[in-house]
Parts: C-alpha cells; structure tokens; sequence
C-alpha cells in the first residue's frame, strides 16, 4: 500500500507542521474558530439585549468558558473510550429521570431540574448525549443496514427516555432526543420504504398524541397556526419577534439601537428569542451571516463524520452534526413564526446554562473524532 | 461466516453512509434556505410594514393640556384666570418605605387621614412611575417647610400645577362660573374626546360653562418613545397646545363691585345692560359664593354650608329667579295702550282707592287708601295708580296684554349667554288652558294689570324689556361676551351685537310719552322715585314697584313691621338713562326690600352715577 495515499486520505496531513499545537491538543481548528465566531456573536448581542448589562456578560464568559472546558476534556478522551461508557452514560441518564419523575410525583407539578448540592442539573440534556450514543453504539456491534428486529428494539432504546422527558414534560427537549436518535437509525441505512412506510403511522401517532398534550401545549401548537388569535396571550412572542426581525431590514437599525428588545417589547429576547434581538439590529445580511457560520460548522461537523473510522465514530459524529442543525433551524424557525414556539435556545448564542455545556460536550466528541484517527490501512 | 463478511463490509457500509451524510447536507442547505427567504420576505417585502408596526410599539402621543383662556371684565380686570398652586405628588417606586414616608410627611405639612385614602386609592391604580397627587392647595408655610426638608424626602415632590382662579371670588360667581373636575357624564358628553386627553377640568356652570368650547383651547401632544410597560423614555416630537381664546365681557367689575355693596346686607338681584348693543354692565345675583372652592372639589362641609343656607347663593337671582314685576310692568301696558288707541290712553280715569268687576263685590284696592282722583296714563305712571291699570287691563284683556307683553319677549329667555336661563311666565287664556285646564277668570285679569299674579319675570328679562322700551323699541339680545382675544397674537374678535326685529309699533311718537312719564316718576314731584332726584346730572327715567311675598286677605292691612322679613315685598326699580339718548337701563330686585322707590331706586342712581357721571359731573 502506498502511504502517500494514507496522507491524502487524512486531510490534514499536508498542514501537520503549521498546526501540529492545534493537532497535540486534539482541536479541529475549523470547527474551533467556527464556535469561537458564535461566541463572540452571543457575547455582543447579549449585551445590547441585555440592556448593556456587564454582568450578564460576565455569566455568559463564564458559562462559555466552563463549556469550552468540557469540549477540551472530551476531545482529549479517544473514540473507543467513549464508546465503552456509552452503555453506563445511558443507564445512568434513565436512573436520574425516572429519579426526577418520582421527586415530580412528591413535589405535585413539573420537574425538570435535580438539584445536586449547589448544582442544578436537568437530567434530559445528559440524554441528548446518552440517547444518539447508546444506539451509535448497538449499531456498531452489528452489520448494517440494521434488521427488522434490531430496528423495533431500537426505537425502544429511543422510545423509553423520550417518553419520560415528554412527560416531566418538556416537549421540546422530549422531540430533540427523539430526533438524535432517529438520526443514528438514518445514518445506519434504515430503508427509505420503511421510513416512507412510517409517514401514516407519524399522522396517526401525532393525532393520538394530540388528546395527550397539555392544554399549554395545545395552545402553543394553535397559536402557532394563528398567533393574531392571540396578540396578549401566546401569540404576543411572535407577533412582536416577527415586528423585530421585519424592522430590521436589510441592514439593521444597528448595535444597541433595537428598539423592539431595549424598550422590552421583545420577549425572551436574550434567551429563546436572541435571534429575533440579533436580525433587528444587524438586519438581513447579520442574520444572513450568522446562518452562513452555522451552516459552516453542520457541513463541518458532517465532514468529520464522513471521515470517522468506525461505525460508532460515524454515527454518533453525524447524529450530533445533524441534531445541531436542527437546534437551528427550530429556533429560527420558530422565532420567524415558521415553526411553533417550542422553547429550543439557539445552540451556543442564547444566554443559558445546561444546554451550552451539552453542546460543547458534543463537540468535544467531534473533535475528538476528528483529531484521533489512526492512519490505518483498511 | 455470512455475518463476519456483512460486518467487515465497509465499503457498502460507508457508500450507504456517504449518500445519507449527502443528503442531510442536501436537507440543511434547503432548510437553511428556507429560513433565509423568511428573513427575505419579513425583513425585505414587508419591511415597511414592519417598521410601522415596531414605531407603532414605541412611540406613543401624549397629550399636552392648552392652557385654558382667561376671563377679563371691559376695563381688562382679570375675572377667571390661571394660577400655580401648589401640590405635593408621590412617586412609588422612587420612594423606598412608603409608610414611613408618610409618617415623616405628616410632621412637615398637613396630611389629613382623607388625603392618605384618597392617595392609597388612586395608588392602587396607577403604575410604580407614575405620580399620584398627596395634597392639593399647600400653604405658604407648608410650601416653605417642605422646600427646606425636600432632600429627606426622595420620590416627594412639590409641584406647582395651573389651577383656574377667580381673584374677583364672589362678586362674579354667577356670571363667570366655575370650572371643576370632568365628570363622566361629561366626559360621556364631550364630541371630541380626543382633544380633552390631558384635560382635568371643565366649565360647570356660567361663562365657563357657556364657552367652554373656546375657552378650552386645543389639545397638543409629545411624541414619546415608550418601551412595554409604557414608561416614557425620552420626548421625540413636541406639538405645542393651542391655548384657549380669552374672553373680554361687557361687564363691569367696578359696577358690579358698586351694585353688590349698595345692595347692602339684602339678598338680590342687578342687572344693567347698554340697550344700544346688548352688552351686559352689571349682573349681580346676592348673596354669591367663593367659585375657587369648587375647583378642585370642595369639601363636603363646605358645600353642605352652601346648600343648607337660607340665602341661597348658589341661586343665581338674576337670571333663574322668577317673581311677578308688580307696577313695573305699568309703562308696558301704558304703552299697550297708546298703541290700542284704548279711551284710558287719552282719556281720564277716576281713581277712588279701589276697582270692581261689574257685577262683583270683590274690590280691587289701590296702594292709596283714599284714591289718586281724576288720573290719566302720564300720572298713572308717575304715581302708580293701581285702579288705572286695573281698569285698563280689563278693557283690553288678558289676550291682547299678553301679545303686546310677547313682542318685548316676556315669557321667553332673552338669549343672555349664561346657561340654563330661565324666561318667567306670560300667562294668557291658552296657557291657562293648556297648563292648568282651568277657564280664565276676569278678575286674573285685574290683577295682572299691575303685574300681580300668573306673570312672572327674571331681573335680565327686566333690565332687557326696560332697554327696548327706552330705545324706542330697538331688541337686542342681551350679552356677557363682547370680544374674543386670541392669546398667540393677540388679535380681538369683536362679537357683532345680535339684534332682533324691532317692536312692531305704528306710532313711533308712543315711546316718547311713556319715556316722559317714566322721567316723572324720578324727577316729578309726586313721581314714586323721587327720592332719588337730587342732584341729578342727566335725565332718568324709571318705575318703582312691588311683588307680593304674600298674599294679604280681603280688607285687611299691610303693615310692613308686622310682617315676617322673609314675608315681606320685594322691591323692584327699572331705570334708564340719559332718558333721551339711553346709555344704560337697570333692573333692581331687593328681596323683601318693601318698597321700590326706597329700597331698589337709590341702588340704580348710585351705578348710573358710576357709569355715567365723573364726580358728579355727566361723562363725555
């Protein structure tokens, strides 16, 4: 075998030398400086939507530190490591819910959170992690594409985590899980017949699950469908995100001068609904901009993916790139009154705790995908 | 071994994940696109629409209040005007502990438990930044006391807020009005309710009331930028308010000043006017009230005071209190008379101290027990002979009295410009009729022969019907507002005098001989008024008279010291001068002032001095 292929194969080789700090210290430096950019957009817009709070700022420098630390750590730790804890990380993901359900049950009403000394933690973001690399796992252990049997005990594997995040209930989060997961089935080679073949089952299954939502969530989906119904009530989140995104315009009414998130006509504007806070002041070609990086690091992350060395690797890889996506595309989506207001943060620019940390932890793994790869002949 | 070649199969492996990785960037790039037409549509298309929704949001009018028009006499003497008073308001959230707050408050100026309540209410009801009023109208020493203290009271501020005042307080009370808190009938009422935003107070009654529409001015606005919770973050735009229009009255306040002290300590009503235009001179209605108390609500003792007293002030005598014109309304039947071509107009009539209805024993009787003898129409005004005029009422009859008395307008408003006036009784066969479903009797007749009876009249309409007969017939309806004054530029409206048709008079020589005999009762030696005559600079001509409290029976004698004060007559005077050229006619009411010649007439000489004489001497 000639070894000029190998160093074709990894792409990076030729820039071994320039980068060899960024390749000791496992970092994929595309992907690296495309989370430092989405940092330094939350950073900025978070201050004027803050009200040009300094300690706001502050907190949010501190939680993207701690997450940039977690990625680091996790990038550190070689793929076939992480495969082995996958099976003990999933078992331990569905003993803290099924812990969080019975404190729920006591405490008589929603529980998301289990308190841990002086930490606060929302066992379902463990399962963002747990879910796609459980099944990552179980689909390396077999030949794929996957068979009937090992497909049914699959969405098991899905169905039983979703279910109890569902019903604590945190419907958003409940539907990323399922997605993760999903999306390992996908990238697996689940026949398109059979996903074709579970379209009547999804209308039927949604109309079941219709008589078992909330009255909140119900509502939430009605308003979405027709939020003038509702200008005070639900419906005023999008009415008034919408009024920030369109008066934005092409170029923004500029940093600091949003007047529909400073005079606090935007809600949530620092959290679910930065985005809105984001287009309006820096206009169509910020936004532009800013999905331009997202979709950077998707294609990025899919790239890592595509050039993982096992199956576990591959899946996982993508599995994570494309729940990513669709963090995305859910948020803005949502916050454009495209998609109903489900409460997803944007990924790594809204202002918040657990779910930052989850989704460097999962880059952590990409990089670590990407900078452990053995150049092995086949 | 079919399962370790399917698991070491990577090349089908990674061809299947190779297409589905393709895909989900296919998938991306198209939900990405997605995302971004959206922004192409909301921040592109409807960008317009957008901005106008998020201005919308932000900027919010908030009216500016014009300053209300002020209210001036003919000389320029301020009779309603604008004026700081002083105020101590609140603002919650900038003040830490409320209650003790209050509590320290409370040993600066006065702070009653009522204003704590009335405080707490509104509290309740307004936003943390919004000011709420604690008290209203701070004294000088308050105001002093909390200006040296205000550094220990963050949040407590003293504010000094235009407030309507009358300095002439009592003396216009009923002609200017006053202003008070919008109520919700009012506000129910206003037909544009837009340029009352900002407006606290409207004109409740007199003036005020009348003109509110120009006295108001017109409302303006900021544009403020304001964010969700509707605090004002900082003024844009300022639309400056179109102050109301000033009012210059005919009015006098010096003659109504001379008019309600010749009054004395009797209750009353003057009113004098310039027949040649309408104007209104003098309008006193006795006793008046403060208006100031009413601005800013008044106290529920104060009011009771008002209410419950037997004067009555908030009366207004002038133009809502209705008593028969007794022998004032003489010279109109004299003049009835002339124009009938009736025999008593030129003829003599004898007077034996009392009349009777052919075939009636009931005897009209005359002020004079013993009867003016041989009397025609000049002396029966002169000396008021009552036996004349009854004599002459029954031979003209109810029907043609009452329409002569209509053409002067008896029976209706004069149109003053003060509202809800009221316009007395002219009683006829029809009225009676109509109103009480009786048939008319020849003796009511007699009686209202010297305006006794049904016949009812307001010292306006009076002091109007005085002025048409001494200008010979010319009506003009009578009025307070004689000019408008635009405040911005100070340019003056005059308002055109309205006049009416003239009286519908054949002989236009008539006039001259009820003006004669008019002048008599004055200056004649046996004239009723002639008390007043000394020293008169200019020719007058007058009528005294009396309207009974109380009706006396048949034979039996009125004694004046034996009747009860509020039983007593009340006087009447009318008068006019220069007789030959009028510059001023009067009505005087004394309200159980016995009678006319004495209590009324000196009333009317002392403000026809004023207005037409300097020191003694007739004015150019």
């Amino acid at each position: 075998m000639n070894i000029g292929e190998f160093t074709r194969f990894g792409s990076d080789a030729g820039r071994q030398d320039k980068v060899s700090l960024a390749v000791r210290l496992h970092m994929d430096v595309p992907l690296l400086v495309g989370l430092c950019t989405l940092a330094t957009v939350s950073l900025i817009i978070l201050y004027s939507s803050s009200g040009q709070s300094l300690d706001t700022i502050f907190r949010q420098l501190l939680r993207i530190g701690l997450a940039f630390g977690i990625m680091f750590v996790l990038a550190q730790i070689a793929p076939h490591h992480l495969k082995r804890w996958s099976v003990w990380l999933y078992l331990f993901g569905l003993v803290l819910l099924v812990a969080v359900e019975i404190i729920g049950d006591i405490g008589k009403g929603a529980q998301r959170w289990l308190e841990l000394g002086p930490i606060r933690f929302q066992p379902s973001e463990i399962m963002k992690l747990a879910v796609p690399m459980m099944l990552a796992w179980y689909f390396s252990e077999q030949p794929l594409p996957p068979r009937f049997w090992r497909l049914i005990f699959a969405a098991l594997l899905i169905a039983i985590p979703v279910g109890l995040i569902a019903k604590q209930p945190d419907l958003g989060t409940a539907v990323l899980v399922a997605i993760g997961g999903f999306l390992v089935l996908f990238f697996a080679g689940l026949s398109w017949k059979f996903m074709i073949s579970l379209i009547p089952l999804g209308v039927g299954g949604s109309w079941v699950a219709w008589h078992f939502l909330h009255d909140y969530q119900r509502q939430r989906v009605l308003t979405f469908l027709n939020p003038e119904t509702d200008p005070l009530g639900t419906g005023y989140h999008i009415i008034q995100s919408t009024i920030a995104i369109g008066s934005g315009g092409v170029y923004g009414k500029g940093w600091l001068n949003g007047t529909q998130s400073s005079l606090d006509f935007l809600p949530e504007r620092s959290t679910d609904f930065i985005f809105a806070a984001y287009a309006e002041e820096f206009g169509f070609i910020g936004a532009l901009i800013l999905l331009a990086v997202y979709l950077f690091i998707v294609a990025r992350c899919l790239y890592i993916a595509s050039q993982g060395q096992d199956t576990f690797a591959r899946l996982l890889a993508a599995s994570l790139a494309v729940t990513f996506m669709v963090y995305v595309i859910i948020n803005t989506g949502m916050v454009t009154g495209l998609l109903p207001v489900v409460g997803v943060p944007l990924p790594l620019v809204s202002y918040g705790g657990t779910s930052i940390v989850t989704l460097m932890a999962g880059f952590g793994i990409l990089m670590s995908i990407q900078t452990h790869r053995k150049l092995l002949p086949t | 071994m079919a399962l370790r070649i399917t698991l070491k199969d990577h090349f089908r492996e990674t061809e299947i994940f190779l297409a589905r990785a393709v895909f989900a960037g296919i998938v991306a790039i198209v939900l990405f696109g997605a995302v971004v037409s959206r922004l192409v549509y909301l921040q592109m298309v409807k960008h317009d629409h957008y901005t106008t929704l998020s201005q919308a949001n932000r900027i919010h009018l908030i009216p500016v209040p014009p300053n209300r028009g002020l209210i001036l006499d003919r000389e320029g003497v301020v009779l309603a005007q604008n004026f700081p008073t002083f105020q101590i308001h609140i603002t919650p959230e900038r003040v830490t502990n409320l209650k003790d707050t209050l509590e320290r408050l409370a040993n600066v100026i006065d702070v009653q438990d009522v204003d704590i309540a009335r405080f707490r209410k509104q509290l309740k009801r307004s936003r943390a930044y919004q000011t709420v009023p604690l008290r209203f109208r701070l004294s000088d020493e308050e105001v002093a006391r909390f200006a040296l203290d205000r550094h220990l009271f963050p949040g407590v501020e003293l504010v000094a807020p235009l407030t309507r005042h009358y300095p002439q307080g009592e003396l216009t009370s009923h002609i200017v009005g006053y202003v008070g808190r919008i109520d919700d009938q009012e506000q129910a009422a206003l037909v544009d309710e837009s340029n009352y935003e900002g407006t606290t107070h409207i004109g409740k009654t007199g003036i005020e009331k009348q003109y509110e529409d120009v006295l108001h001015g017109f409302v303006g606005n900021q544009e403020a930028e304001t964010n969700a919770q509707g605090r004002m973050i900082r003024v844009l735009k300022s639309n400056a308010p179109t102050p109301g229009v000033h009012l210059h009255l005919s009015l006098s306040a010096n003659l109504q000043k001379i008019a309600m002290d010749a009054l004395g300590d009797r209750n009353g009503a003057v009113v004098a006017l310039d027949p040649k235009t309408g104007g209104v001179l003098t309008l006193v209605s006795k006793p008046g009230f403060d208006p100031n108390l009413f601005v800013n609500g008044i106290d529920a003792d104060d009011y009771k005071a008002l209410v419950t007293s037997p004067d009555q002030p908030l009366y207004n005598r002038a133009v809502n209190g209705q008593y028969p014109p007794g022998s004032t309304i003489k010279p109109f039947y004299g003049l009835a008379a002339l124009e009938y071509n009736m025999p008593e107009a030129t003829g003599q009539t004898p007077c034996r101290g009392a009349f009777s209805l052919p075939g009636d024993t009931h005897r009209y009787r005359d002020w004079k027990k013993e009867g003016h003898g041989m009397v025609d129409l000049d002396r029966a005004i002169t000396e008021s002979c009552d036996v004349f005029f009854y004599d002459l009422a029954n031979s003209m009859g109810i029907d043609r009295m009452s329409t002569f008395l209509g053409y002067f307008g008896f029976g209706t408003r004069t149109g003053l410009d003060i509202p809800n006036e009221f316009g007395g009784l002219l009683p006829s066969q029809a009225w009676k009729r109509a109103a009480r479903k009786e048939k008319w009797y020849a003796g009511e007749t007699v009686v209202i022969g010297i305006g006794q009876g049904y016949l009812l009249v307001t010292p306006t309409q009076m002091a109007s019907f005085t002025g048409v007969l001494a200008a010979h017939g010319q009506r003009m309806v009578p009025r307070l507002v004689q000019s408008l004054e635009n405040p911005n530029t100070s340019e003056v409206q005059q308002i055109e005098p309205h006049r009416l048709s003239d009286l519908p008079i054949k002989n236009p020589l008539n006039y001259n001989k009820i003006i004669e005999a008019m002048t008599h009762v004055v200056s004649g030696a046996r004239g009723t008024a002639k008390g007043i005559s000394k020293d008169l600079a200019y020719t007058m001509g007058g009528k005294t008279g009396t309207a009974q409290v109380f009706q006396i029976k048949q034979d039996e004698k009125y004694k004046e010291s034996e009747v009860d004060e509020k039983l007593r007559d009340h006087a009447w005077f009318i008068a006019f001068a220069p007789a030959e050229d009028p510059k001023i006619a009067v009505c005087v009411l004394v309200e159980n002032g016995g009678h006319g010649g004495s209590a009324a007439a000196p009333i009317a000489r002392k403000l026809f001095d004023a207005y037409l004489t300097v020191q003694g001497q007739p004015a150019s």
